[in-house]
C-alpha cells in the first residue's frame, strides 16, 4: 500500500513573546492509505500542530508534509473534526452537515440528499432542522463528525474530537466512529490524550516526545477487527496500552517539569 | 423558583409577622413623628424589604402552578400600586400636584392632547387619523399629507427611523471592513473612538450651518445618523473581531472562498453583537431627538415636553413623557422582531 500522508524532517517554529519555539523538529511519518492512525503525546508536544499542517490550516517551517493526492482531482484532501466541534451556531444540522458541498458548489438537492444521509448515519434523523444550542455536546459532536464525513475527503483530521465528553459519550462515539469508519475505511490521522482511545481505534499508535516533538516510537495494534468495546477487557488490550504509557510516561514528566 | 426554597415548613407566624409589624410599625411612626418630610427614603427602603419578604412568603404557600400568574400578577401588579399611591398621595395634597399631577389627571391630559387640535401653532398628536376618509375625499393625497405635518409623533417617529436607518447601514458596513481589515482599523480606529465618545447633540450646532434650511428636517435627522453610526460601526467591529477562531478555520478547511467566508461564518457569527449594537443605537437616537426638539423645533413630543414645561401645563407635559416612552417601548419591540427574524437560532 502506498502513503498517503508523508512527513519528512518536518519543522515548525513559533515566534512568540519569549522567543523562538520549536513546536515540531525532525519529524518523520507515514501513513498508509485506509489506515487509522493515532498520534499520542504530552501536551504541548506539537501533535495538534502536525495535524493543523495537513489541514492546511498551518504551515511547516523547514521539512516536507505532505498529503499524496488520489485520482480525483474534485475531492477534497483533509477535512478536519475539531476538539470544540466547530459545528456553526447559525446554521441547522442539515446545513451544517452540507457546509463543505455547498462550499464546493453542490447543487443543492444534492448536497442535502446526502447530508441528510449521513445524519440518519449518525442517529440524528430527528434533529434535522435543530440548531446546535438545542443539543448536548455529544450530538454536536456527532454532526461535526458528519460534516467532515459527507465532504468525502481523502483523508479525515480529528483533533481530540471527544476530549470534551463525558467517558459514557466518549465509549460510545468511540464504537459509533469505528463503524463508520470500517465502511468507507478513509485514511485517518486522529489524535487524542486517551491511550486507551488510541489502542481501541487505531491501527498503529504513534507516540511523541515532549517538545520539540518528534516521533518516540511506533506501536503496531494488531487487534482483529472489526473492534467492539469489549476488547478492552482482552490481555492484549490490556499488554498494548501497556507498552504505549511505557513509552509515553518519561515524556509526560518532562513536560510537567519543563511548564513547572 | 426565586424564594420557594426559604421557609418552606417553618413556622408560619413569625414569617408573616415580622415583616407585616415592620412595615406597619414604619408608617406609623412615620406619620407619628412626622419623619416622612426628612426621613422619607429610609422609610421607603425599610417598607419595600418588607413587602419583598411578604411577596416571597405569599408566593411559598401558593401551589405550584399558581406561581406563574403570581409572578406575572407582580410584575404587573407593583407598578400599578405605585401609580395608586401617587394618585392618593397628589390628592392627598403630600405630593405638590402641581409638579406631580395625579395619574388620572395624566391620562385625561393624553387623551386630550390625542383628540384636540392646537389651532395655534396647527398640529396634533397623532394628526387626527379619524379625519383621514374626509379629508382625502375632499382634498385627496394633499389633504392626507397635510395631516401627517401636523402629527408631534410622527415628525419624532421620522426622524429617529430615518436618522437610524441612514446611520445604521453604512456603521454595519464600515464595521465589517474595520473587523476585517487591520490597515483600515488602524486608520480609522482612533478617530472614531475620539468621535464615539463626543455626546452628537454638540454638533447639532454645526450640522444646522451645514445645511441650507438650518430649521428643516435635515439637521435634525442628520444628527440622529451620526449618533447611530457611531455605535453600530464600533459594536459590528467588536462583532467581527470577537468571532470565535475555530469558526474562521473549520470555513477555511472546508474551502469557503472570501466571499462564502463573509456570508457563511463573518457575518452570521458578528450579528448578535451587531444587534446589541444596534439596540444601543436606537436608545440613542431617541435621546438625541428629544434634546434636539427641545432646542429646535415646531413639531415633535421633545417639543410638546419642552412647550407645556414653559406654559407649566404639567399634566400635558407627562402625557407627552408618555408618549416618549410609548414610541420607546414600541421601536424596542420593533428591532426585537427583526432580531428573531434575522437569527432564528438564538430563538429559545
Amino acid at each position: 500500500m502506498s502513503a498517503k500522508i508523508v512527513a519528512r524532517s518536518a519543522e515548525k517554529r513559533f515566534q512568540t513573546r519569549a522567543g523562538w519555539m520549536t513546536a515540531l523538529r525532525d519529524f518523520d511519518l507515514e501513513v498508509a492509505e485506509g489506515e487509522f492512525l493515532c498520534l499520542v503525546g504530552p501536551s504541548g508536544c506539537g501533535k495538534s500542530t502536525f495535524l493543523r499542517i495537513l489541514a492546511g490550516l498551518d504551515h511547516a517551517t523547514g521539512g516536507e508534509v505532505r498529503i499524496n493526492p488520489g485520482p480525483d482531482p474534485r475531492q477534497p484532501l483533509a477535512n478536519v473534526v475539531f476538539q470544540e466541534y466547530a459545528v456553526f451556531p447559525w446554521k441547522t444540522v442539515l446545513h451544517n452537515v452540507a457546509f463543505g458541498l455547498e462550499m464546493r458548489g453542490v447543487g443543492r438537492k444534492e448536497r442535502e440528499a446526502t447530508a441528510q444521509r449521513w445524519i440518519d448515519k449518525v442517529a440524528l434523523t430527528r434533529f434535522v432542522d435543530y440548531y446546535p444550542a438545542q443539543l448536548s455536546g455529544g450530538m454536536k459532536q456527532r454532526v461535526s463528525i458528519a460534516r467532515a464525513l459527507a465532504n468525502d475527503p481523502q483523508v479525515l483530521l480529528m483533533d481530540e474530537p471527544l476530549g470534551a465528553l463525558d467517558a459514557q459519550t466518549r465509549a460510545v462515539l468511540q464504537e459509533e466512529l469505528l463503524q463508520l469508519w470500517e465502511e468507507s475505511r478513509k485514511t485517518v490521522l486522529y489524535v487524542t490524550h486517551s491511550i486507551d482511545e488510541a489502542v481501541f481505534l487505531g491501527d498503529r499508535v504513534v507516540v511523541m516526545t515532549a517538545h520539540p516533538g518528534t516521533v518516540k516510537t511506533v506501536i503496531d495494534v494488531e487487534l482483529p477487527r472489526p473492534r467492539d468495546l469489549s476488547v478492552m477487557a482482552t490481555p492484549e488490550f490490556a499488554a498494548l496500552t501497556g507498552a504505549v504509557w511505557d513509552a509515553l510516561r518519561d515524556e509526560v514528566r518532562r513536560a510537567m517539569a519543563e511548564q513547572a | 423558583m426565586p424564594g420557594s426554597a426559604r421557609g418552606a415548613g417553618g413556622p408560619a407566624a413569625t414569617a408573616w409577622g415580622l415583616p407585616l409589624a415592620v412595615l406597619l410599625a414604619t408608617l406609623a411612626a412615620g406619620f407619628a413623628f412626622g419623619l416622612w418630610a426628612t426621613a422619607w427614603w429610609a422609610l421607603l427602603a425599610i417598607g419595600f424589604v418588607c413587602v419583598v419578604l411578604l411577596a416571597q412568603e405569599l408566593e411559598s404557600r401558593l401551589a405550584l402552578r399558581w406561581r406563574g400568574p403570581f409572578q406575572r400578577g407582580l410584575a404587573l401588579g407593583f407598578p400599578l400600586s405605585l401609580l395608586l399611591i401617587w394618585e392618593l398621595l397628589a390628592g392627598a395634597g403630600i405630593l405638590n400636584p402641581r409638579w406631580f399631577p395625579p395619574p388620572s389627571q395624566i391620562a385625561v391630559a393624553l387623551w386630550e392632547l390625542t383628540v384636540t387640535f392646537d389651532r395655534f401653532n396647527r398640529s396634533s398628536l397623532l394628526g387626527r387619523p379619524w379625519l383621514l376618509p374626509q379629508v382625502v375625499s375632499e382634498q385627496g393625497w394633499a389633504g392626507a399629507q397635510a395631516l401627517v405635518r401636523e402629527s408631534h409623533v410622527w415628525a419624532t417617529l421620522s426622524r429617529v427611523l430615518g436618522g437610524f436607518l441612514i446611520g445604521a447601514f453604512p456603521g454595519v458596513l464600515i464595521g465589517m471592513v474595520m473587523g476585517l481589515n487591520r490597515t483600515v482599523r488602524m486608520m480609522l480606529d482612533a478617530t472614531m473612538s475620539a468621535i464615539y465618545v463626543l455626546p452628537k447633540i454638540a454638533i447639532f450646532p454645526i450640522l444646522m450651518l451645514v445645511f441650507p434650511n438650518p430649521f428643516g428636517e435635515g439637521p435634525k435627522i442628520a444628527v440622529v445618523a451620526i449618533s447611530a453610526f457611531f455605535l453600530v460601526a464600533i459594536s459590528t467591529m467588536a462583532g467581527v473581531q470577537g468571532i470565535d477562531k475555530v469558526y474562521l478555520e473549520a470555513g477555511r478547511n472546508f474551502g469557503a472562498s472570501r466571499w462564502q467566508m463573509f456570508r457563511h461564518v463573518i457575518l452570521p457569527g458578528a450579528l448578535p453583537i451587531v444587534f446589541s449594537g444596534l439596540r444601543l443605537a436606537l436608545g440613542t437616537a431617541l435621546i438625541v431627538i428629544v434634546a434636539v426638539e427641545f432646542v429646535r423645533a415646531d413639531r415633535g413630543v421633545g417639543f410638546l415636553i419642552y412647550y407645556y414645561w414653559q406654559v407649566l401645563v404639567t399634566p400635558r407635559m407627562y402625557a407627552a413623557l408618555v408618549v416618549v416612552m410609548a414610541l420607546g417601548v414600541g421601536l424596542t419591540a420593533l428591532l426585537q422582531w427583526v432580531e428573531r427574524r434575522v437569527m432564528p437560532w438564538r430563538r429559545n
